[in-house]
């Protein structure tokens, strides 16, 4: 039976959408609505969110990993323990790595490390998808969703790092373009905490437009 | 006392779950379409915040700060354990989860078969470990401060909920433009209350 089964290559048209999904028509913060926490408390400057998406795609892809390697194993009550401890294993690892060479990152986004582990992205996606399929696929998977993840937390700290600090990674760009001659102001507003969830609500708004499939029915 | 109600306000307005920290925001979304099931989850994470918190601060203060381990043996003074603190905190929290629903299903049924489906969601929820962790963070003196901040940010968390749940269903009757259903207008209002929130930062505790 194995044997006349055609091997599916490793990059084949279903394994890319795995990857590409995530991006647009399934992305995990607009569309899935998972990982929001940490999604908007870390987004004030650029630096510490793309550090988070980085910890969240290698938290991602090894727990996808692990955890479908053990799927056929793991007792169905008690799975969320198991999963909540790969999960913090592989975290308290990140955190690690972080204070050991990015301490003053590792500082800002302070508890948010933690919170990796109860992010939701990372045991819905272990939950819907590498729990039934395999460790490649999950691989795959994982790869997917903690880069648009990251995407759409870029995008948003771009924004606010840009218009409320006047900086791009610590970069001062408007001095050096000197518009702070020309009477320009920083919008100081956009450093606050709620600001991130209205650039979200934006984001979504634009993505809704683009693909009009996504608009919720009551 | 005085110091432990500062702690308690402070936690509900001031340093609130959701308007300052977003956390729990997944299932603050998902549940608030209605008040009643918001009411559900709002209680639920009070009730769990109010009992693993101070557990977590026993474990914390007595376990894996540096030189906690002196009370067994006075050479532990060096021994810091505080790396392992994600992994005991969310141990704790999934076991207590646990504990509480089978509790509440033996003494309280009514209470029992009303928040239903929402305890096992808890261990994953966010707000939950978010507490311990900022128990950690802000090193607490005493455990009744900890425990005054873990029900105050529970009731916060309850508070905004509630709120959310409300104009969400209020919301029904409007016309939002079509995109923005749902998701991208519960978003916006969130931020707005976030901004209205922001006006008991003044306050001096």
């Amino acid at each position: 039976m194995e044997i006349n089964k055609p091997k599916e290559a490793l990059f084949s048209k279903k394994n890319r959408k795995l990857l590409k999904d995530p991006m647009n028509i399934n992305n995990p913060i607009t569309v899935q609505v998972l990982g929001i926490c940490s999604a908007l408390a870390i987004t004030v400057k650029l630096k510490p969110a793309i550090v988070m998406s980085l910890s969240v795609i290698v938290v991602m892809a090894l727990a996808n990993v692990i955890t479908s390697l053990m799927r056929n194993m793991i007792p169905n009550r008690i799975r969320i323990i198991v999963q909540l401890v790969v999960v913090a294993t592989l975290v308290i690892l990140v955190d690690q790595v972080l204070k050991a060479f990015v301490y003053d990152v590792s500082k800002q986004l302070s508890v948010f490390v933690g919170l990796i582990i109860t992010n939701c992205i990372i045991m819905g996606r272990i939950e819907a998808f590498s729990l039934g399929n395999t460790p490649w696929k999950s691989f795959l998977d994982g790869i997917g969703n903690g880069a648009s993840y990251g995407l759409i937390l870029i995008v948003v700290s771009f924004f606010r790092e840009l218009l409320g600090n006047g900086t791009l990674y610590d970069y001062p760009v408007v001095e050096k373009l000197g518009l702070y001659d020309l009477g320009y102001h920083n919008n100081g507003m956009m450093l606050l905490p709620p600001m991130a969830l209205i650039v979200v609500a934006l984001i979504i708004w634009w993505q809704r437009s683009k693909t009009p499939s996504l608009i919720e029915k009551d | 006392m005085q110091e432990l109600i500062n702690i308690f306000v402070k936690s509900i307005f001031i340093d609130n779950m959701i308007f300052a920290y977003f956390l729990g925001m997944c299932s603050y979304l998902a549940v608030s379409k209605t008040v009643k099931t918001g009411m559900g989850l709002g209680l639920a994470v009070t009730f769990v915040l109010t009992i693993t918190v101070p557990v977590n601060y026993l474990l914390q203060t007595k376990i894996l700060d540096k030189g906690a381990l002196q009370w067994l043996d006075p050479s532990f003074v060096e021994v810091d354990l505080s790396f392992l603190s994600f992994i005991m905190f969310i141990a704790v929290i999934a076991a207590m989860v646990q504990l509480v629903e089978m509790i509440v299903e033996k003494f309280a049924p009514a209470l029992y078969s009303a928040l239903g489906i929402f305890l096992p969601l808890i261990a994953v929820n966010c707000s939950i470990l978010g507490g311990s962790l900022f128990m950690q963070e802000r090193a607490y003196a005493t455990i009744g401060q900890a425990t005054a901040f873990g029900f105050g940010s529970g009731i916060g968390w309850l508070l905004a909920v509630l709120a959310i749940a409300a104009i969400r269903e209020r919301l029904k009757y409007s016309h939002v433009p079509p995109a923005l259903r749902g998701l991208g207008i519960t978003f916006i209002i969130t931020g707005l209350m976030g901004i209205a929130f922001m006006s008991f930062m003044g306050i001096k505790l």
